[in-house]
């Protein structure tokens, strides 16, 4: 054990723990700006979010410890049971779950604590996808691991959508960046941006100029390319696709989305403007952050967080608190903190030399960026409202559990990166 | 490590753009964008007019005319309330269950978060026994606000009244005024409306997204107080207004009593009167109701606003300009048969008086003295240029103040009337009239008509021999105590001093033995003249002026009592109380007879009922004189007889005690 306990910190990524601290530091802070009432001043008070957070971080970071505790096989080697085990749960919250804000989400845990099993589905899904990629002989380009890996992710996805979370199961989109970075060909890359550019601009242009238009390219592209027989058959698949998506986007729109989310997206996209309504959160959340201009009010002197303007302040809408109080400077500081994980993230994931270590890595990265992004975007209006939460800063005990193990796992993969034994 | 090694550049180059956007669009919401900071303020801020107390006015001792009460609005949050006993609740406060629901509804239309006003202007004590029980009623508030209070309850009619400002008041501030502010209507308060109102506050109250309040934005840096009104110092003395104010009542007619050597008016009476205070809290819409349809119309103000023919008053006037003019000299002699021919036309004279010199033509009030003098006069530059004789004569009438506006500090002043020589070439031809067939005015009749302010400040006039200081009510503003400029100059009125004294010696004998001499008073020398007005309408008005000592004067004084009688039986006694009451603070003559004339009723029946119809009287003797104008009623009143026509069956409500307002149960 005494060699162990020498080897407990060796090869530890302290820069990523730092950003790590940072950022939860950052986050109780905020949530307590949030919250914040003269009643209960104290940062540990229990009966408040911010009392709560700090009891999670501290559950965290002893979290933390026992992942850097365990033996690196154990993550490898437990992937498939912990992702049956979370598919179950995925199941039983849908039978046993308490409805919270429309979503059947939670397993009551009692005590005032509940269990959000879609936040760890993440966690579970990058795990085995990681294991499964990392198998031998497994080839995203081959259609059969293709098929599997496509049903590693979808099964949880549509768990969750049964709840219904769009937004957690949104994140799983996220996971295309693995598949992208272990072969998956850069079309489906391009064609998913291109699927959501023509999907908002379906919304929003005449269908058939639109029509026009794809044909219009179809033909120049066609024609500059005479030679090239398979890019023609290719472009010509692209071009009857896109056709039958554009036309196809108006009655999805209208039928398969819930009104709510409808409305979301017609204010984001500027269609409608009510900003009583559906246009509140979005409004009254820009707001906040725009009127904290470059340095912000301060803190604790956020005036549309703190007299409760904006909704859902210390969770989906805790970017408020930081835009207003802190202003773009503030605002600033976060989103570098968020890019240079990431960033380290991607440069730990790279140096593994175990590919489940780099797949789990990229894995990590995907979904922290798919949610920095989301949440950010969506308190700023360039993205429909989508209840996930920021990463390591909003409130929330299974949120920030996760996404600590989420990270803390790689940290602990790659401690081991150089060698097979401690 | 594997072939697509490359890959993890192009992952991290979209991680990069994405963030970049990020930052790019927050860019430009938080600094390029301004419009959310202020959208962010007016989220929370709300600013709370602070209501500046309004400027108190004293009278020239230092005794509260006017000054502001605290009253109690009752508040509502429509949200805040829970279910209660509405009975109960409505008779705390005094309104019916009806009442109570539209009240409510409408407070509901209003806002269900924000307060609105469920009763306005509730009194302090009622506000007490209701506050007890209050906490029974979530939602239920009150707040305090300040009304006008008159713990003399006098001179109505001299501080006038506020009321909630109407949208015309509120367009031609230029927004200053807002609904349900208070606005001075008549009198002081209109004419000081900019001294008085004071200065409003601003306080910036924070509110969470459900209004309610969360303490004061910054700290209250950008707060500011609100500036009490400035307190005005008026010129009236409190003893003698109410003195006058007794002695009036139940008459028609006014006082005006000046201070020669200042112009700062010290009585200021309209009878009948009313109770200020009645034009506050909750009563005020009936009251007001029926001042509107009293017959005798409370409401006016008659010392600026009643024209009166001031009779035999002019006449001093008349010596005046003609001494002035060089026509007469003090013993210039007319001898008096009794009456007095111009042309064929019989002008009587009261008294046979035989050979008159200047002062005991006005001692004894001799229109055939004045009758000549005013011939001569008028006829002076040969008969031919009469008009031209008469457009001179108008403007040394009009330098006295007489038939222009005095400008006193009050809004509404009438300027009263001296004919234009247009009138005349209208009756008689252009140039086709000539002294006599304007003889009337020479004794003050005819189409002559001032209001009481102007007789008493051609007193003044006399009393300071030949200048007056522009009558005015507010001698001081505020705590620096200005004064304004324009009542410390001297108006001259074109007459030398020396020929005062002949005038004043007359003036003189009518107290000490002449028409006024019951109201000479024992050790003051007063000097004054009598008027009895030829009315068309009923008994002949009274009039009474005078000023007091003779040689340092004291006070200038014009008693009018309408349909009295004799100057001297009714307006003089008056006066002299007046003078005597200010000058030694006691009266001396037997309480009886001041008693007497406090409580003599001379009010003439209400104007449209059928007991007395308005007929000439004999005494009229100048009936063919004012051939167009005998068909025509004298306009006196005009505003009174306009209601009264409209309000055949107008309740005889002047005649009653004034009750104090009583919404205390």
């Amino acid at each position: 054990m005494s060699s162990n306990e020498r080897g407990f910190f060796r090869n530890i990524d302290w820069i990523t723990i730092l950003l790590y601290l940072c950022l939860c530091t950052i986050g109780w802070f905020n949530i307590h700006a949030a919250v914040y009432d003269e009643e209960h001043r104290s940062m540990i008070d229990l009966s408040t979010n911010y009392g709560k957070q700090f009891i999670f971080i501290i559950v965290s970071l002893v979290m933390a410890m026992i992942i850097l505790l365990l033996d690196y096989r154990f993550f490898s080697a437990l992937a498939p049971p912990i992702y049956i085990v979370t598919v179950l749960l995925l199941i039983l919250v849908l039978v046993i779950g308490r409805n919270v804000g429309g979503n059947q989400a939670w397993i009551p845990l009692g005590g005032g604590f509940r269990l959000q099993p879609s936040e760890f589905a993440k966690l579970a899904t990058v795990l085995v996808l990681a294991k499964y990629l990392s198998g031998t002989n497994i080839k995203i380009t081959d259609t059969e691991s293709f098929f599997i890996t496509a049903g590693i992710i979808i099964l949880p996805m549509a768990l969750i959508m049964l709840q219904p979370d769009t937004g957690s199961t949104l994140v799983f989109c996220s996971l295309i960046f693995v598949l992208y970075r272990e072969g998956l060909s850069p079309y489906f890359l391009i064609i998913i941006a291109l699927s959501i550019t023509l999907f908002v601009l379906s919304l929003l242009v005449n269908p058939w100029l639109l029509v026009a238009g794809i044909a219009v390219v179809g033909a120049l592209l066609v024609f500059f390319n005479l030679r090239n027989r398979k890019f023609i058959f290719g472009l010509l698949v692209w071009i009857v696709g896109s056709l039958g998506f554009v036309m196809a986007v108006k009655p999805l729109y209208s039928n398969v989305l819930q009104d709510h989310q409808r409305a979301r997206i017609d204010e984001m996209l500027g269609i409608t403007f009510d900003p009583r309504g559906a246009g509140y959160n979005v409004n009254q959340s820009k707001i906040a952050i725009g009127s904290g201009q470059l340095w912000g009010k301060g803190y604790l002197q956020g005036t549309q967080t703190k007299y409760s303007f904006v909704p859902e302040q210390s969770t989906d809408f805790i970017f408020c608190t930081v835009g207003e109080e802190w202003g773009f400077v503030g605002s600033t500081v976060v989103i570098g903190l968020y890019l240079f994980l990431l960033l380290r993230i991607i440069q730990i994931a790279e140096r593994q030399h175990m590919a489940f270590s780099r797949i789990y890595g990229y894995g990590v990265a995907s979904i922290i960026f798919f949610h920095v992004l989301i949440n950010i975007a969506m308190t700023i209006g360039i993205m429909p409202v989508i209840g996930i939460p920021l990463p390591f800063i909003s409130y929330g005990g299974s949120s920030l559990i996760s996404f600590t193990a989420l990270l803390f796992i790689l940290l602990k993969l790659d401690s081991n990166r150089t060698g097979y034994t401690y | 490590m594997n072939n697509f090694f490359e890959r993890r550049y192009v992952i991290a180059a979209i991680f990069i753009t994405f963030m970049v956007i990020l930052l790019g669009r927050l860019f430009y919401i938080q600094i390029v964008d301004d419009r959310y900071l202020y959208f962010a303020n007016n989220n929370v801020i709300r600013k709370k007019v602070l209501f500046p107390a309004r400027g108190p006015i004293l009278d020239r001792k230092g005794k509260i005319l006017v000054q502001n009460e605290p009253v109690y609005d009752l508040m509502v949050i429509p949200k805040q309330v829970q279910p209660f006993d509405t009975v109960e609740f409505c008779k705390l406060i005094g309104i019916d269950i009806e009442g109570f629901h539209k009240r409510f509804e409408k407070a509901k239309g209003h806002s269900l978060y924000l307060a609105s006003i469920f009763e306005k202007q509730m009194s302090v004590s009622l506000y007490r026994s209701l506050q007890e029980k209050l906490s029974d009623f979530p939602g239920f508030y009150g707040q305090l606000r300040s009304v006008r209070s008159y713990p003399d309850s006098a001179a109505a009619q001299f501080l006038g009244y506020t009321g909630e400002v109407r949208d015309k008041d509120i367009e031609k501030s230029g927004g200053y005024y807002r609904l349900g502010d208070y606005i001075g209507i008549t009198g002081v308060e209109k004419a000081y409306e900019d001294v008085l109102r004071g200065q409003r506050g601003v306080e910036n109250q924070m509110v969470d997204s459900r209004n309610v309040p969360k303490g004061r934005y910054a700290n209250g840096a950008y707060d500011t107080a609100a500036v009490a009104g400035e307190r005005l110092i008026s010129s009236l003395d409190l003893k003698i207004q109410k003195l006058g104010e007794k002695l009036m009542r139940n008459k028609v007619g006014s006082i005006v009593a000046i201070e020669p050597s200042t112009g700062e008016i010290l009585a200021f009476v309209s009878s009948p009167t009313y109770d200020p205070n009645m034009m506050v809290g909750r009563e005020r819409g009936n009251n007001m109701a029926r001042m509107y349809l009293d017959p005798y119309n409370p409401l006016l103000i008659r010392p600026i606003q009643a024209y009166y023919p001031p009779g035999s008053s002019f006449k001093p006037l008349d010596g005046l300009i003609a001494l002035q003019e060089g026509i007469i000299n003090p013993q210039t002699t007319y001898f008096c048969p009794h009456y007095y021919m111009a042309g064929n036309h019989r002008v009587g004279c009261e008294h046979f008086d035989g050979v008159t010199d200047l002062r005991k033509a006005i001692a004894m009030s001799c229109n055939t003295y004045f009758c000549n003098v005013f011939d001569r006069l008028i006829s002076r530059n040969g008969p031919k240029r009469t008009r031209q004789t008469f457009i001179d004569w108008k403007a040394k009438v009009n330098k006295f103040g007489f038939g222009v506006r005095l400008d006193v500090d009050l809004p509404n002043e009438k300027k009263g009337n001296v004919p234009a020589p247009e009138r005349y070439d209208k009756i008689f031809g252009e140039n086709r009239w000539r002294s006599s067939s304007i003889i009337s005015l020479a004794i003050g009749q005819g189409e002559l008509l001032a209001t009481p302010l102007q007789l008493a400040n051609i007193e003044c006039t006399i009393a300071n021999r030949g200048f007056y200081y522009r009558p005015h009510l507010i001698k001081a503003i505020g705590d620096k105590q200005i004064t304004k400029k324009e009542y410390t100059e001297r108006n001259y009125v074109g007459v030398d001093q020396q020929y005062f004294e002949p005038v004043i010696d007359g003036m003189q004998q009518v107290v000490e033995h002449g028409t006024a001499a019951g109201a000479r008073i024992p050790g003051i020398v007063m000097c004054g003249k009598t008027g009895t007005v030829q009315n068309p309408h009923g008994k002949n008005h009274s009039i009474f002026v005078a000023f007091a000592p003779r040689d340092t004067p004291k006070i200038a004084i014009a008693v009018v009592v309408e349909n009295a009688g004799f100057g001297s039986s009714w307006a003089a006694p008056i006066a002299s109380y007046l003078v005597e009451e200010y000058l030694r603070d006691t009266i001396t003559k037997p309480k009886a007879q001041v008693e007497y004339i406090m409580n003599a009723n001379l009010l003439p029946p209400p104007k449209g009922s059928k007991l007395k119809e308005a007929k000439p009287t004999k005494a009229d003797s100048l009936k063919k004189a004012k051939t167009d104008s005998a068909n025509k009623p004298q306009p006196v009143l005009k505003a009174a007889k306009r209601k009264a026509k409209k309000q055949p069956s107008a309740v005889y409500y002047a005649n009653q005690p004034i009750a104090r307002r009583n919404d205390e149960q």
